[in-house]
């Protein structure tokens, strides 16, 4: 299971999580490197990961990179530069595509959803 | 009950600023050498909270923090609702020595944060013999846009979270939550389209890496202390910008990053004092 497939159980737990995306639904594809999963947001809480296998699936957004820069943003403590996504949009390792409307008005959220994974590498 | 009352006091002063008068919201601690505090854009004097409270910097440097015109306390002048509110670099010298002169600070020190780190340098450039020294915080003569700052108003994106959300990475990720979300909260709560008139200033309009090797550092010393996590002003730009500086200062903090005196202040304080002792044994004290 990826981190990505996991988002759900570490996001529909998290009430204060869930509700500061209450506003947000919308279909996000996420690429870690040459795996892509489309997230299906439903008011805050994560509804479905799939992987995308089959072509002229859409979304809202994307966000995309590499699988190297994915591991070093979900390090415990990650290094400058690998320690929130504006650093790596600003850096040239992460690119945000499609509308982006709802991807700014819901950013502080988006962050926080993608950051979660790093409880499980703080345990390993 | 148990109640703390902080040896900060808080005032308004009423003053003629660029031909407009103008109400402007200021708090101070401690007796000594002026220290003038500058916040970054967007934000508020809060940010200095925890140095106005630290009773070994107040026991030897009176400090003092204003809010901009626009921010925290301060209020637009009026007629605001009719103009875009722009940062300039004109602007902003003036409003810092108004106000030092306002309150009398003599031959103040000067630190300010991002925004205030970069007008420390335009002082030093300008108003040199008026000033004791400048501490610059993430601070650098340029920085190279990012991203695209019309996101921070526009009425289909709420401009205290947008704003938020783009600084919220600018910290290190040890520092302390609390401290973390009181910062964010001071975004949350600036106007509408003020962050991004004062990054009008920071990304466009306010560049002088091409002028900063004229700062006079023996007449007025610059220390400049950066922040390792900061990717807006980043540990290269003010190394890039120190290097245009003889005699310029430049330590890189580790474990902080845009925000240093608010979101970690005991971090921060164990690369200030250093500082702030360099400047007192000058003063032969």
């Amino acid at each position: 299971m990826t981190n990505i497939e996991k988002l759900p159980e570490l996001v529909n737990g998290n009430a204060a999580l869930v509700r500061r995306g209450k506003h947000f639904s919308a279909d996000v594809m996420i690429e870690v490197g040459d795996r892509q999963h489309l997230v299906r947001f439903e008011q805050g809480r994560i509804a479905a990961v799939t992987p995308i296998r089959i072509n002229l699936q859409s979304w809202t957004f994307a966000i995309r990179a590499a699988a190297d820069v994915w591991e070093r943003f979900w390090l415990p403590v990650p290094p400058p530069g690998y320690h929130d996504l504006i650093a790596l949009l600003r850096y040239g390792r992460l690119r945000f595509e499609g509308n982006l409307q709802p991807l700014m008005a819901n950013l502080i959220y988006l962050k926080l959803v993608l950051e979660t994974p790093r409880v499980l590498e703080a345990g390993r | 009950m148990n109640v703390t009352i902080e040896p900060i006091v808080g005032r308004y002063m009423n003053l003629e600023f660029q031909g407009r008068p103008h109400r402007i919201y200021f708090e101070e601690a401690g007796q000594g050498i002026p220290l003038l505090c500058l916040h970054t854009a967007g934000s508020d004097g809060r940010q200095y909270r925890a140095l106005l409270n630290d009773a070994e910097v107040t026991r030897d440097f009176r400090v003092v923090v204003f809010d901009m015109p626009w921010h925290g306390k301060s209020s637009p002048p009026a007629g605001w609702e009719n103009e875009e509110y722009l940062l300039t670099t004109e602007g902003y010298t003036d409003l810092i020595m108004t106000v030092a002169r306002a309150l009398n600070l003599e031959r103040p020190v000067v630190i300010g944060c991002s925004i205030g780190g970069r007008i420390v340098l335009q002082l030093a450039l300008q108003h040199e013999a008026e000033l004791r020294s400048v501490i610059g915080l993430q601070s650098s003569g340029r920085v190279n846009p990012y991203y695209d700052i019309s996101w921070l108003y526009r009425p289909d994106v709420h401009g205290g979270e947008v704003c938020a959300a783009m600084v919220s990475g600018l910290m290190a990720p040890r520092s302390p939550a609390p401290h973390r979300w009181e910062t964010l909260w001071h975004y949350m709560q600036g106007g509408p389209g003020v962050f991004k008139g004062d990054l009008h200033f920071y990304t466009v309009e306010g560049d002088i890496l091409d002028r900063v090797g004229a700062i006079d550092a023996v007449q007025c010393p610059v220390y400049m202390l950066t922040g390792e996590y900061d990717y807006s002003c980043s540990p290269d730009d003010s190394t890039a910008t120190a290097a245009q500086i003889e005699g310029a200062q430049l330590t890189i903090m580790k474990d902080l990053g845009h925000f240093p005196m608010s979101e970690h202040p005991e971090q921060f304080r164990t690369y200030l004092l250093p500082v702030l002792g360099d400047i007192l044994r000058r003063e032969g004290k």
